[in-house]
């Protein structure tokens, strides 16, 4: 029985390691999640405890960018849950429709499948031409796959499904080019998106956004981060500005509920309320009609 | 001994096994019921809302950082892990498939294993495969009580089976005197030896 005990106190100081070497910090993390994470990792190897892996970590980085790898969650696809897109498509494009230029975050973008979702929205609903789109992932490996744009021809049958079933109106052949086992999507689609390095656990605020969409990220934080980032949104959001997040993720066990309003809680798409300043701002909120998208 | 929470593992079948024992569970439960029910992914949640009918104790689908009652029964989502947190705090998982399943029943065995052990008591119910086994044996391994269904009593007995395989159950019991099990050991032992 003195097992559990003893694995959790040598997971705290694996965490601790990593975030002292790496600046990667998993501390405030789902203990449960993270703990699944690291047994699976230690059953793959030849070691027999947590406690080898800490030496393992510190000496070979190599060990620790498959430990990364294992920690960041990189499940994804093509339109996921289609209906979220669909809701976009018929509930929020209008809204976003009225400003003459747009600013969408997409958090923790992964291997960037749900990038190419958006970019193809957004041109099928002719906003693509007015809007600048931040990837943002804290995993470069992940990014730079995100970058490349390029995917297993074999999840292309189900991508086709979800683009459908998400009110596509075009061909999904159109977005992309097979070569032998690989599709690479069309590159104008990567045209108004700026893949970046962002840790929402470590880094701070990225600029005011129209939309910020983070779906499935904050499931696997614990409950004072998850209150830390949607601070961080919320002071990211210019007033109305929207927060998408994922079909189990609420906002209703945070303490920033108020500053939200659920718009379509269904989907899990907030806005945030006008006039209602929670923290003190980094910088003076933006008239919606804000000019030429400033550096960020 | 006085229990934390009851685990349920539940895969084919369990539309019947559920409604069976859900029901008798009694609303003045003192421990959380956290169940997985193996399903399909974009399945709605008829399952929840008919249990709730049929039931006197409270049966919602699990929120994720929401924190467990006592008396609640929680389901899994379809498509996600069910996990739990130091202090009994909930988080969902879109984790990738174990044992083929999402959600698993491992997952939340061995979670909840980590937080409520030796104050947890774990049950296998019907179902065609073999999750369940490696949770319940953690459970076991870390002084929790295993509670098994009587495969001779399962609509498909694979799950029962795989797990009577690697554990020692505390209980081998027909289907229908599982809930008042649950009832005794949730209440009367806390009461008695507490």
């Amino acid at each position: 029985m003195g097992n559990i005990k003893r694995e959790n106190i040598e997971i705290q100081l694996l965490l601790d390691a990593i975030f002292q070497k790496y600046g990667y910090d998993f501390r405030s993390y789902s203990r449960a999640h993270v703990k699944r994470r690291i047994l699976r990792r230690l059953a793959m190897t030849d070691l027999e405890t947590v406690s080898d892996m800490i030496k393992e970590v510190l000496y070979h980085p190599d060990f620790f960018d498959k430990l990364l790898l294992d920690l960041s969650i990189n499940v994804t696809e093509m339109f996921r849950d289609p209906s979220f897109y669909m809701t976009v498509r018929k509930e929020i494009i209008p809204v976003l429709r009225t400003y003459p230029f747009l600013k969408i975050w997409h958090a923790g973008c992964s291997t960037g499948e749900e990038i190419y979702s958006l970019a193809i929205l957004l041109q099928e609903e002719g906003l693509y031409g007015r809007v600048q789109i931040y990837a943002t992932d804290f995993n470069e490996v992940v990014l730079e796959k995100a970058k490349e744009g390029i995917y297993p021809i074999d999840f292309i049958k189900d991508y086709t499904v979800n683009y459908q079933q998400a009110g596509g109106t075009r061909s999904f052949s159109d977005y992309y080019s097979a070569h032998y086992d690989y599709v690479i999507m069309k590159k104008a689609l990567r045209e108004r998106v700026v893949f970046a390095d962002h840790n929402l656990v470590t880094d701070g605020v990225f600029g005011e956004m129209n939309m910020i969409i983070c779906r499935n990220v904050l499931i696997y934080f614990n409950q004072e981060l998850q209150g830390n980032v949607h601070k961080l949104f919320l002071e990211s959001l210019c007033p109305g500005g929207f927060l998408c997040l994922g079909s189990k993720e609420s906002l209703r066990f945070s303490k920033y509920y108020d500053s939200f309003t659920a718009v379509l809680e269904k989907e899990k798409i907030y806005r945030k309320k006008y006039g209602d300043i929670i923290a003190p701002l980094k910088k003076q909120p933006v008239p919606e009609t804000q000019g030429p998208i400033s550096k960020i | 001994m006085k229990y934390n929470a009851i685990v349920i593992g539940v895969s084919a079948g369990g539309m019947e096994a559920l409604s069976t024992i859900i029901p008798q569970l009694s609303p003045d439960l003192p421990v959380p019921v956290l169940i997985v029910q193996h399903m399909s992914p974009d399945s709605d949640s008829y399952l929840i809302e008919r249990l709730n009918e049929l039931s006197d104790i409270k049966v919602k689908e699990a929120e994720d950082k929401e924190k467990v009652r006592e008396g609640v029964v929680y389901f899994a989502p379809p498509n996600y892990h069910l996990l739990v947190d130091d202090e009994g705090i909930l988080s969902l998982s879109g984790d990738e498939r174990v044992n083929y399943a999402r959600p698993a029943i491992d997952v939340l065995f061995e979670s909840a294993a980590d937080v409520y052990c030796p104050g947890l008591i774990g049950v296998i119910l019907t179902g065609a495969n073999q999750d369940g086994s490696a949770g319940l044996k953690k459970i076991k391994e870390e002084g929790g009580i295993a509670i098994v269904q009587d495969p001779e009593t399962a609509f498909v007995d694979r799950m029962p089976r795989a797990a009577l395989e690697v554990v020692e159950a505390d209980h081998i019991l027909p289907l229908e005197t599982i809930g008042a099990m649950l009832n005794t050991l949730a209440i009367i032992d806390s009461i008695v030896l507490d």
